[in-house]
């Protein structure tokens, strides 16, 4: 009997390392709590999906060999302390193979400078603020369209309707919002429209009253900024209980939510940037098409997937897309073929810069501007830029 | 002009609930020298208080308030004899990290429950307008209400013989145990008066703003700021701070970056502190022990 046993459990660690080598561990951070909790959880759940489709039809093919895909996750808790913990615990004592980035600019630059220090492939799907990818960095890759555009067709939609818009710039005080805002200042005094505040507040904000109050002061008829989910739909709802009077307002990430139109008349006529929207148009070369991917996001979340699900996905899709391209799991060469990476899949197009300026920047994916409108007296998020792609005309101005 | 007039005055609509939540805090300090972190907590309470009350029964927005004033008075009264009665007497530090444990607890609880999702409760009255600039109703009406619960603890406190029994303990906890006050039901009693005041203060918050599970940190700090300039111990003075605070607030704010805001609060904070210790508006009673 003790014999039996004996051989039982020799032949199952035997056994071991052959499962091992055939299963990839991909290591991330997610904020399950504090205030980017919504956002990160969304960006988890693309990610989820995407693993759990790869792991259905077999596995990502490299050499071969099927690998099964299987993460390993903490929650940083929305801090960059927790996120330089975890990502050296993620590749020293969980052995990760590859990388995802923790949600929002702040948590990836953290991020980043562990997985480069261990030279490990890590892909962006929330980190858009572009200096990261200014310090020589190697192994990573933003999937993501760069800050400094995030407002740009905000801007170009807005000088269509009012080519001398007085602007007030109003933003959080962290690394992504001064990002967007840095490059938004600069295009918006070059659209012509007049700059009348230019202010941020602390993230942890949650009374705007009083600089809506200056909004008004300022005389400014449009709104560019925000930050997050909580300041953004904090923003918007007092923006509209003090009745500013705004014409025109873009908002910064918190619109994207579906979440964002329990904030009912508070939520009409805001508009968003965005990475990604069920409507677009695109013709992937690989992966799902845009309808099945929000068919089985839908299907599996009991919800509509908004672009931090969407890019949480996309960073799977196209690590699967390098190993199999490479037909190895060898970061080196998985690192060479995502630098060679110019392909248009359900979420657009990605193709990284590979100077070493700039290395693991996106330079293909284009932003969308989304916008909460009625319709049949139901709150629903369209697109109204770029024009080739609106699927409603814009809401200006804001009733 | 006008919009400083218009920041003033909401600095003060604001600051009168401020003012409410740091009543709260201010209440159970003064008669029992327990600095209760579950405050930011029971703020959320209040808020999910009115969250579920509207959106699940569909009870009106400001019919929630008696519910919630009740609801939040049993938790305090249970919160008491569970993590609080055995530290009385004990050094501060046991109350604060009994309160703070509680407070790690109920916010985990929220976290698993809801996420760090924004919530929002649909209310609308009509507002005032004055030129450009509007005051929402749900201001004018939280400073009202505010305004009320304000003036029925005064009548609590000094009308009643229970109130001045909490006072009584407040002044000389053994003095009032020798001329027979039964100072732990009083003690019971005054905490959950102040978590109720925590909780009925993040119900109006919650027509104000939408709220996350972690909102009640910020009004947590904000209380402490006002319960330091209001006199520790003075419910009165924190109602009186709080406005001051919203005047602040809605006086720098059309000078300067409203990031600094904060900065000055807590400077302030610190200079109260420092120069006055029995706050700006209140003196600290003498203790017996």
């Amino acid at each position: 009997m003790k014999r039996t046993w004996l051989v039982a459990a020799i032949g199952a660690f035997a056994a071991m390392p052959a499962f091992a080598a055939n299963t990839i561990t991909i290591g991330m951070t997610v904020s399950q709590t504090g205030s980017l909790n919504v956002d990160s959880v969304s960006q988890l759940r693309g990610s989820e999906l995407w693993r759990d489709e790869v792991n259905a039809a077999g596995g990502i093919k490299a050499g071969g060999k099927r690998y099964q895909v299987k993460f390993v996750s903490y929650d940083d808790q929305s801090q960059g302390g927790r996120v330089q913990q975890l990502y050296t615990r993620l590749i020293v004592q969980d052995h990760s193979q590859f990388l995802f980035s923790p949600y929002s600019s702040g948590l990836v630059a953290t991020a980043a400078v562990i997985s480069e220090q261990y030279g490990k492939v890590m892909l962006i799907g929330g980190g858009a603020e572009g200096k990261t990818y200014e310090l020589g960095n190697k192994y990573l890759f933003q999937c993501i369209t760069p800050a400094d555009q995030y407002l740009s067709g905000a801007i170009a939609e807005l000088k269509e309707h009012d080519p001398h818009a007085k602007v007030a710039i109003v933003y959080s005080d962290d690394p992504f919002s001064k990002a967007v805002v840095a490059a938004a200042r600069e295009q918006a005094k070059a659209a012509g429209f007049s700059v009348v505040l230019d202010e941020s507040y602390p993230p942890t904000n949650t009374d705007f009253g009083p600089l809506i109050n200056k909004i008004i002061s300022s005389g400014a008829d449009a709104f560019l900024g925000g930050g997050h989910y909580p300041d953004g739909a904090t923003l918007a709802r007092q923006l509209h209980d003090q009745k500013a009077g705004m014409k025109w307002v873009s908002i910064l990430v918190a619109p994207d939510s579906e979440k964002f139109k329990t904030l009912g008349d508070a939520a009409l006529g805001i508009t968003v940037p965005s990475q990604w929207e069920p409507q677009v148009k695109y013709q992937p070369q690989f992966g799902p098409t845009i309808a099945q991917f929000t068919a089985q996001f839908r299907a599996k979340f009991k919800e509509d997937p908004d672009y931090h699900a969407a890019s949480g996905y996309v960073v799977g899709l196209l690590l699967q897309h390098a190993i199999e391209q490479a037909r190895s799991i060898d970061p080196e060469k998985v690192t060479a073929e995502l630098n060679k990476i110019d392909t248009t899949t359900f979420f657009g197009r990605n193709k990284f810069a590979t100077d070493a300026g700039h290395h693991g920047l996106q330079v293909a994916h284009q932003m969308v501007l989304a916008q909460w409108q009625a319709k049949g007296g139901q709150l629903d998020k369209e697109m109204v830029w770029p024009d080739a792609a609106a699927t409603a005309k814009v809401l200006y101005p804001l009733p | 002009m006008i919009g400083l007039l218009a920041s003033l005055l909401d600095g003060i609509l604001v600051g009168a609930v401020y003012g409410l939540a740091a009543m709260g805090i201010t209440l159970i300090w003064g008669v029992m020298d327990v600095i209760n972190l579950t405050h930011g907590a029971m703020i959320v309470a209040g808020m999910f208080g009115v969250y579920l009350l509207v959106g699940t029964l569909g009870v009106p927005v400001y019919a929630t308030l008696p519910i919630v004033l009740v609801g939040g008075f049993l938790a305090g009264v249970a919160l008491y004899w569970i993590a609080v009665h055995r530290v009385i007497g004990q050094p501060p530090l046991m109350s604060l990290l009994s309160t703070f444990s509680v407070n790690l607890v109920l916010i985990g609880l929220g976290t698993a429950v809801w996420g760090t999702v924004l919530f929002n409760v649909p209310v609308s009255l009509p507002g005032l307008s004055l030129g450009r600039y509007t005051f929402p109703g749900t201001h004018l009406m939280a400073a009202a209400l505010t305004g009320v619960i304000g003036g029925v603890l005064y009548l609590f406190l000094y009308r009643t013989r229970t109130g001045k029994a909490v006072r009584a303990v407040s002044g000389n906890r053994e003095a009032a145990e020798l001329v027979g006050i039964p100072t732990r039901r009083v003690l019971a009693l005054a905490f959950g008066l102040g978590v109720a005041l925590a909780c009925v203060s993040g119900m109006l918050i919650a027509t104000l703003f939408p709220f996350t599970v972690l909102s009640g940190d910020a009004y947590q700090l904000k209380s402490f700021v006002v319960t330091v300039l209001g006199g520790l111990g003075n419910p009165a003075g924190a109602l009186a701070a709080g406005i001051a605070l919203g005047l602040l607030e809605g006086l720098a704010t059309p000078f300067m970056p409203v990031s600094w805001t904060l900065v000055i609060e807590f400077v302030l904070f610190v200079v109260v502190l420092v120069a006055f210790p029995g706050g700006v508006l209140g003196l600290r009673r003498a203790r017996a022990h």
